[in-house]
C-alpha cells in the first residue's frame, strides 16, 4: 500500500513539474528572422555572462530551449563571471566557442589578437533593430565583429533613510558622515573610475602621474569604507546596511524591488558605459549556426525577454518600441538626452598600465588591511 | 628486511601513485616553476623580492589563524572531555550535532554568517530591540576569526574526542585511588595521552585557517587580506601567476615547516601523532 502511494505521489510531482507554467513554443512567437533546420543536429557553443540570459525561471522565456526546437541545433550554454576569465579560458585555446559576448575593452583587445572573426551581417536580417547609436562604436569602428547585446551604466545607489541628503557628486563616497556605511568595487579598474572621475582625468589615460592620483584618493577613502563587494551588495544595499554602494543601473532596479528606500543617481562628474556584444570566435565550430542564434537573440520576443529578465538597458529598438517591455520608460536605464550623463568606455590599456595600476591597487589593500 | 613486492602489488599501488603523481606533484612542479619566471617564461627572482611587500600580509595570516586555533582548542578541549564521558547514545547525539552544520556548503555556511553580523543583520536586530547598538561586526578582524572559528571546530573537537574516547578509564580510577586531584588528573593522565589528538587537531584547524580566502572576503568585507585573499586574487583577475605562484610556495613552505616542528612535539612523547602529514 504505501508503495502504490508514494507511486503515485511521484507521478504527481512529475505531473507538476511538465505542466508547471505555461510553455510558449516557437509556434507562438513572430519571427521576423529566417531560419532554417539544415544544421539540425549539429551543436552551438554559447558563452556567456552569468545570469545574462532569459533561461525560463520565473516564468520568462527559455530563450536556449526555443532556439533548439526551432532550428534542431544543441545549445551548449555556458557561464563566466568576467572578461578576464572568458578571456582567459579563449586564450588557452583548450576550448572552442561559437559565440561570446565580451565587453567592448574586451572585444578591442580580441580584435587586435585575432581571436574574432567577421560577422557576415548580410545574413542577420533584424540586424536593423539595433540602435544606430550604436553602430560604429571604437572597440569595432565598421561593425564587423559584433552586435551589441546588452548596455549598462555605473551609477551611484544610496539608501535614501541613510543619506542626509541626496547625493549628486562621486564626492559622497569621501564623506566622512558616511564613515563605515560606504561600498566600493572589488576590483581595481571599476574602483579607480570612480576617483579618476573626481580627480577629472580620463578612464584610460597612459599618463602614469594620472594613476598615483587617483590612487591617492583612493587611499584617502580606504578607511571610510565598510567593504569592498561585488555581487555581496545585492544583499548588503537590500537589507539597507549601507548608505552607498556604485553599481549598474539594471542591477540598481532589481534591488529596488527590494528595498524601495533604495534611489539611483548618475554622478554630475561623469560615470562609466558598457556594451556588451556578441562575437563569433575565430575559432568558432559552427559558423552558420552562429549567424542564426546571433539572428535569433536579436528578435522583438526574444530580446524583449532578455532584457525583462536581466533588467539591462538594451540597444535593441524592437525592445524598447515594444509595448510590452515593462521598463522602456525607465529613467534608470534610459535617461533623457538632456539628463544623459558624461560617460566614458574603458579602453584595454597596455599592459604596462595594466600591471602599473595592479600595483597600485595591491599597496591600497595592504596599507589598510587590518 | 628487504621484500620483493610481487607485481599484484605493484599493480594494487600504482593507480595510487599515478594519481599522486599527476595531481599532487605535477601540480607543485608548476607552482615552483611559475614562482621563479616571469610572464614570458625567462628564469626571474623578482616574484620572491616582491614578496618582502607582503610581509605584513603573512603577519596578519598568521596572526588570525593562530588565535582561530587558539580559541577552537580552548572551546574544544573541554566539549571533548565531557563528550568522551557521556553514555553511548549520548555521545552519538553530540557527534551528529557537531557534524551537522558540516552537511552544508562551508560557502553557504559563511554567507549566512554575512547576514547574521550585518548591520542590520539578526544581532544588531535582536540588539535594537534591547535599545541597544548597532555594533560594527562585520568587515572587522572579530569577524573573520570567528568564521574561523566556526568553520573548523569540528575539526578540532573530532580528534581529540576520539582520542580522549580511549584512554583507559581504569587509569583514571587508579588516579583517583591514590588521591590525584582533578588537575593532577588532567596534568598526568588526560593531557599527555591526548596530546596527539590536540597536535592533529591543531594541524586541521591552523593550516585552512592561514590560507583562507572566502571567509575573509565575506566577513571581511574585502578589507581584510589574507595570504589567501592575496593569491586568488593574483591568479583571479591581476593575472600575475608568477607572484601567485611564488606566495603559494612561500605558504606551502610555512605550513609544511609548522608541521614538522608539531610533529617533533608529539614524536617526543613517543605517542607517534601527527596523522595529517
Amino acid at each position: 500500500m504505501k508503495k502504490v502511494l508514494a507511486l503515485m505521489l511521484i507521478c504527481v510531482m512529475l505531473l507538476c513539474c511538465a505542466c508547471g507554467g505555461e510553455k510558449v513554443s516557437v509556434e507562438d512567437l513572430e519571427l521576423t528572422g529566417t531560419y532554417t533546420k539544415d544544421l539540425a543536429g549539429t551543436t552551438l557553443n554559447v558563452f556567456n555572462w552569468g545570469e545574462y540570459i532569459s533561461d525560463g525561471s520565473e516564468g520568462s522565456l527559455d530563450v536556449n530551449a526555443l532556439f533548439e526546437e526551432l532550428t534542431g541545433i544543441k545549445v551548449n550554454y555556458t557561464t563566466y563571471d568576467s572578461n578576464e576569465a572568458m578571456y582567459g579560458k579563449m586564450a588557452g585555446g583548450a576550448v572552442a566557442y561559437d559565440v561570446i559576448i565580451p565587453s567592448d575593452y574586451m572585444i578591442a583587445r580580441m580584435i587586435g589578437e585575432d581571436m574574432l572573426q567577421p560577422i557576415d551581417i548580410s545574413k542577420i536580417d533584424n540586424y536593423g533593430n539595433i540602435d544606430p547609436a550604436y553602430h560604429g562604436q571604437y572597440f569595432d569602428p565598421e561593425d564587423q565583429y559584433s552586435v551589441p547585446y546588452t548596455v549598462g551604466m555605473v551609477g551611484l545607489i544610496y539608501n535614501t533613510e541613510l543619506v542626509e541628503e541626496a547625493p549628486t557628486s562621486w564626492s559622497a563616497m569621501w564623506d566622512e558622515r558616511y564613515a563605515d556605511d560606504i561600498l566600493t568595487f572589488n576590483n581595481p579598474r571599476d574602483a579607480f573610475a570612480i576617483a579618476q572621475f573626481l580627480i577629472g582625468v580620463s578612464l584610460n589615460t597612459t599618463d602614469l602621474t594620472e594613476w598615483d592620483a587617483a590612487a591617492a584618493k583612493l587611499k584617502e577613502q580606504a578607511p571610510l569604507l565598510q567593504g569592498r563587494v561585488m555581487d555581496e551588495v545585492f544583499n548588503k544595499m537590500e537589507g539597507g546596511n549601507a548608505a552607498l554602494a556604485p553599481y549598474y543601473a539594471g542591477d540598481f532596479l532589481t534591488m529596488y524591488d527590494v528595498n524601495e528606500d533604495l534611489a539611483f543617481v548618475y554622478p554630475a562628474e561623469g560615470t562609466n558605459i558598457f556594451v556588451d556584444s556578441m562575437c563569433i570566435p575565430a575559432n568558432a565550430q559552427n559558423y552558420e549556426a552562429a549567424l542564426m542564434y546571433i539572428n535569433f537573440m536579436l528578435e522583438k520576443e526574444i530580446a524583449t525577454a532578455v532584457a525583462e529578465y536581466i533588467c539591462y538597458a538594451s540597444p535593441n529598438l524592437a525592445v524598447r518600441n515594444n509595448p510590452d517591455y515593462s521598463l522602456a520608460d525607465s529613467e534608470v536605464l534610459y535617461p533623457a538626452a538632456e539628463d544623459m550623463p558624461h560617460t566614458e568606455y574603458f579602453h584595454d590599456l597596455d599592459p604596462a598600465v595594466r600591471s602599473y595600476y595592479e600595483k597600485l591597487w595591491e599597496e591600497i589593500l595592504r596599507e589598510f588591511a587590518q | 628486511m628487504k621484500q620483493r613486492r610481487s607485481y599484484a602489488q605493484v599493480l594494487i599501488n600504482a593507480p595510487y601513485l599515478l594519481w599522486a603523481a599527476i595531481f599532487i606533484l605535477v601540480p607543485l612542479f608548476i607552482v615552483a616553476y611559475y614562482a621563479f619566471t616571469d610572464a614570458s617564461g625567462a628564469f626571474t627572482m623578482a616574484n620572491i623580492k616582491e614578496l618582502a611587500n607582503y610581509k605584513q600580509t603573512f603577519w596578519i595570516s598568521i596572526k588570525y589563524a593562530l588565535i582561530a586555533t587558539a580559541i577552537t582548542f580552548v572551546i574544544a578541549y573541554p566539549f571533548a572531555y565531557f563528550m568522551s564521558k557521556k553514555s553511548a547514545a549520548k555521545q552519538q547525539m553530540m557527534m551528529l550535532l557537531v557534524m551537522l552544520p558540516m552537511w552544508m556548503n562551508l560557502l553557504i555556511r559563511t554567507y549566512s554568517w554575512m547576514n547574521i553580523l550585518e548591520r542590520n543583520g539578526i544581532i544588531n536586530n535582536l540588539l535594537g530591540m534591547m535599545g541597544l547598538g548597532p555594533w560594527k561586526m562585520i568587515g572587522t578582524a572579530g569577524a573573520v576569526i570567528l568564521g574561523m572559528v566556526y568553520n573548523y571546530l569540528p575539526y578540532m573537537i573530532l580528534p581529540i574526542y576520539t582520542i580522549m574516547s580511549k584512554i583507559d578509564n581504569s587509569l583514571l580510577e587508579a588516579a583517583d585511588d591514590l588521591g590525584a586531584h582533578s588537575f593532577a588528573k588532567l596534568r598526568h593522565i588526560i593531557w599527555p595521552l591526548s596530546l596527539p589528538g590536540v597536535i592533529s587537531g591543531i594541524a586541521m584547524v591552523f593550516v585552512p585557517s592561514i590560507s583562507t580566502f572566502y571567509i575573509s572576503q565575506k566577513l571581511g568585507g574585502g578589507k581584510i587580506m589574507l595570504i589567501g585573499d592575496t593569491i586568488e586574487r593574483q591568479i583571479q583577475t591581476a593575472y600575475n601567476y608568477n607572484l601567485g605562484a611564488a606566495i603559494s610556495l612561500v605558504l606551502m613552505v610555512f605550513v609544511l615547516i609548522s608541521m614538522a616542528v608539531m610533529n617533533r612535539f608529539a614524536d617526543d612523547d613517543g605517542e607517534g601523532g601527527g596523522m595529517i602529514v
